[in-house]
């Protein structure tokens, strides 16, 4: 196999296909819709060139401006959930009773699809016989909030089914690395008499650090390109105050059939999400690396 | 041949052999695509629309009946049908505009929605069709909504009008009757919510069925001016266009419409209706076959089913008769069809056969004459045919009247008007500001 590797005609080879489908699937998309950026087009007659008018009109777009900070609000939530998925990984990874059945309970969500999901809070928060009011309205509150039509409420009342879709995957990735750290550290950590917390935060935690930075990117970035749930949801409404970066990219493209200016809005989304893996990457950036052994 | 190579090998055939099949697929949707006209004369037409057995049973079986019986008649023709739901329609159909690969027949809707196709040069004018005797057959006004610069690019085959539908049961309840003036129907709203019913079943969250609700607001109050206001004729400036978004927020005031409307989609809030928890419902006529009939709906309820004219208002410049409503969808012929000739005869046979059967066996309104003596038809059904013969103007639907990013903001600001994010007259602001910039 070392004899094979090491031809290099081979290994391009074995590279291309791969290669080929990642230029054709996304880089190639990604040049054409910066060019689409900068085109009028309605996607059917010709297009004019028109160079930055649309992003331009992006900046002073106050509806975009809207979306991404529900975009990034959501992006901020998605972060700080993280400590909550860390935390349940932490006990599960524990002797506890039943780990088995909760980890499996973590995981459901991670079956389904996003439709499904979607469809499945769409009973739960249904105003008038959701499982949600039923039950508010069975402990004594008169009226509950009809949760999708609020414009205050909607956005927070997304951000459950979305975090809650993807806990199962942190927690997952959480569990495999703190099951990752040799027993023999924490047997001796507990012989030298280190309480559980002190195991989890003085030697469980600084271990998996690299995993962790790791999801904080996944985190973020995949909440800046989060389209599907809202889409099924709520459509961005009501009155755009659930909208977010990519609904709204989809609602100039197909819906106002302004497929310049929703290409702009696309390209513009990509390059905050480079800026923003790097500034995450910038930050978290560590010189010296934890080993175990 | 070593180990090695041969391994190499294995996974390179594998590789093309997906690449390939994925090809093949695609090389022989392009051939029923752009047509083939082979030398025997054997031609293939590729057909695609937006009725799956699925959801719209009865459509589906209509159109495979009548491929089936034009196959029989014309043995050289093969038609290939593709089937999409409604959304994904629309998408698909934009995309193959952009690489120009219409289909050679298919569905497209009116006015605002076909205009962008046109100016593209995709659609061919069918004005020689109407030439014929089929030109009589349409309903006054239909094809019409098709035109553009005076040629007809598509030909209708469904026509709509929106009632209010209402729940006998529920109105006799509370000795209501069926209002005539506004008056009374803000009086029967007002007994509604009294005794803890829902008025009005309404799933805003698709936006255009709020637009219904002020579509006939504001078409009750100043006759003719959204339209006006709409085509360029007019400006928004009108106060009976502001009053009438006012008079959106008076209702949504009096909880006349269903807990959390902006939050439910047009399915969900049928099911209000459908379930009996809400009183009324205004919709098109294509919701018929639920109260006439559909086998799936228990007769019981359908019994219960009757409808109204939207109600006068004092000083309103419309008459009852007048509707808002307008032609669905009709059919178009790609322009770069190679096999335009055909694709044109099998639009002409499938709007007069549609005509013929669509009634009795789908329960759909066609947007040509039908006959009522000649065949056995539910009561309902007959009355709403009746009223569209009688109907004194018809209103297009608003969001198929403008042109799409126009219908956008009038769609998003129906949703805020009905959550009352914005005031009557910012409303019309912002309508006349999305009319001026025309695209």
């Amino acid at each position: 196999m070392d004899k094979v590797m090491s031809n290099r005609l081979v290994a391009a080879m074995y590279v291309l296909p791969a290669l080929l489908l990642l230029l054709v699937l996304v880089y190639i998309p990604i040049v054409l819709t910066g060019y689409y950026g900068l085109m009028q087009w309605d996607g059917i007659g010709a297009m004019t060139f028109i160079g930055l008018d649309n992003y331009a009109r992006l900046l002073q777009d106050g509806t975009f401006w809207q979306s991404a900070n529900h975009t990034f609000l959501l992006a901020l939530f998605s972060a700080l959930s993280l400590i909550g998925y860390l935390m349940i990984a932490l006990v599960l990874s524990g002797k506890i009773k039943g780990a088995n059945l909760f980890r499996k309970i973590y995981l459901i969500p991670m079956l389904l699809s996003s439709v499904a999901i979607a469809q499945l809070w769409l009973k739960i928060y249904h105003p008038s016989n959701g499982v949600l009011n039923t039950f508010l309205e069975a402990i004594g509150f008169s009226n509950p909030p009809a949760w999708l039509a609020e414009p205050s409420l909607v956005l927070y009342a997304l951000f459950v089914p979305i975090l809650w879709q993807y806990a199962g995957f942190y927690i997952l990735i959480y569990y495999a690395a703190l099951k990752n750290i040799p027993e023999s550290l924490v047997e001796a950590a507990r012989i030298d008499g280190a309480s559980p917390w002190q195991i989890a935060f003085r030697i469980k935690l600084p271990l998996i650090t690299e995993v962790i930075k790791v999801t904080i990117v996944l985190a973020v970035v995949g909440s800046l390109k989060y389209f599907d749930l809202i889409y099924v949801m709520t459509d961005g409404g009501p009155n755009g105050s659930s909208e977010v970066m990519a609904s709204y990219m989809y609602r100039q493209a197909f819906r106002s059939f302004d497929f310049g200016y929703g290409s702009a809005v696309g390209f513009f989304l990509l390059l905050i999400c480079l800026l923003v893996t790097w500034l995450l990457r910038k930050a978290t950036a560590s010189k010296d690396t934890i080993q175990y052994s | 041949m070593s180990k090695k190579t041969m391994a190499i090998l294995l996974s390179w055939t594998l590789v093309l052999a997906v690449i390939l099949s994925g090809c093949n697929s695609s090389s022989s949707d392009q051939e029923g695509e752009t047509g083939s006209n082979g030398t025997d004369g054997k031609v293939t037409l590729k057909f695609m629309h937006l009725w799956p057995a699925g959801s719209s049973a009865q459509q589906n079986k209509l159109v495979n009946d009548i491929i089936k019986q034009y196959q029989t008649d014309h043995p050289n023709v093969t038609i290939k049908q593709e089937v999409l739901e409604n959304e994904q329609y629309k998408n698909k159909l934009k995309i193959l505009s952009a690489s120009n690969e219409l289909p050679d027949v298919g569905v497209t809707w009116a006015a605002g929605f076909l205009e962008p196709y046109v100016k593209g040069n995709l659609f061919a004018p069918l004005d020689d069709l109407l030439g014929d005797s089929l030109g009589e057959k349409f309903i006054a006004g239909t094809t019409e909504a098709y035109a553009i610069d005076g040629k007809t690019y598509a030909l209708p085959i469904e026509l709509n009008i929106s009632p209010i539908y209402y729940n006998k049961a529920i109105f006799a309840k509370y000795n209501l009757q069926p209002p005539a003036t506004y008056d009374e129907f803000l009086s029967v709203l007002k007994t509604l919510t009294e005794n803890g019913e829902v008025p009005i079943a309404l799933g805003n969250k698709d936006r255009w069925t709020g637009s219904l609700w002020y579509m006939y607001l504001a078409n009750r109050l100043g006759g003719d001016a959204l339209e006006k206001a709409i085509n360029g004729s007019g400006k928004f400036d009108d106060p009976a266009l502001t009053q009438a978004a006012a008079e959106v927020q008076k209702l949504v005031d009096m909880n006349a419409f269903n807990k959390g409307f902006n939050g439910l989609s047009n399915d969900e809030g049928k099911s209000e209706f459908m379930n009996e928890k809400a009183a009324m419902y205004l919709m098109g006529t294509w919701e018929l076959p639920n109260f006439t009939t559909n086998p799936d709906i228990p007769q019981e309820f359908k019994d219960k089913i009757g409808f109204f004219k939207f109600p006068t208002m004092e000083d309103g410049k419309s008459d009852i008769n007048s509707w808002v409503g307008g032609p669905g969808v009709g059919l178009f012929v790609a322009q770069n069809s190679k096999v335009k000739e055909e694709a044109q005869k099998f639009v002409q046979y499938f709007v007069e056969k549609w005509g013929e059967s669509s009634v009795t066996e789908a329960g759909v309104i066609p947007a040509t004459k039908v006959d009522t003596a000649a065949v056995q038809l539910p009561q309902l059904y007959i009355d709403l045919l009746n009223e569209l013969n009688q109907a004194s103007s018809l209103t297009l639907f608003a969001d198929v009247q403008m042109k799409p990013a126009a219908a956008q903001a009038h769609l998003d600001m129906i949703q805020a008007l009905f959550g009352k994010a914005v005031t009557p007259e910012d409303f019309v602001k912002n309508h006349q500001a999305a009319i001026d910039k025309g695209n």
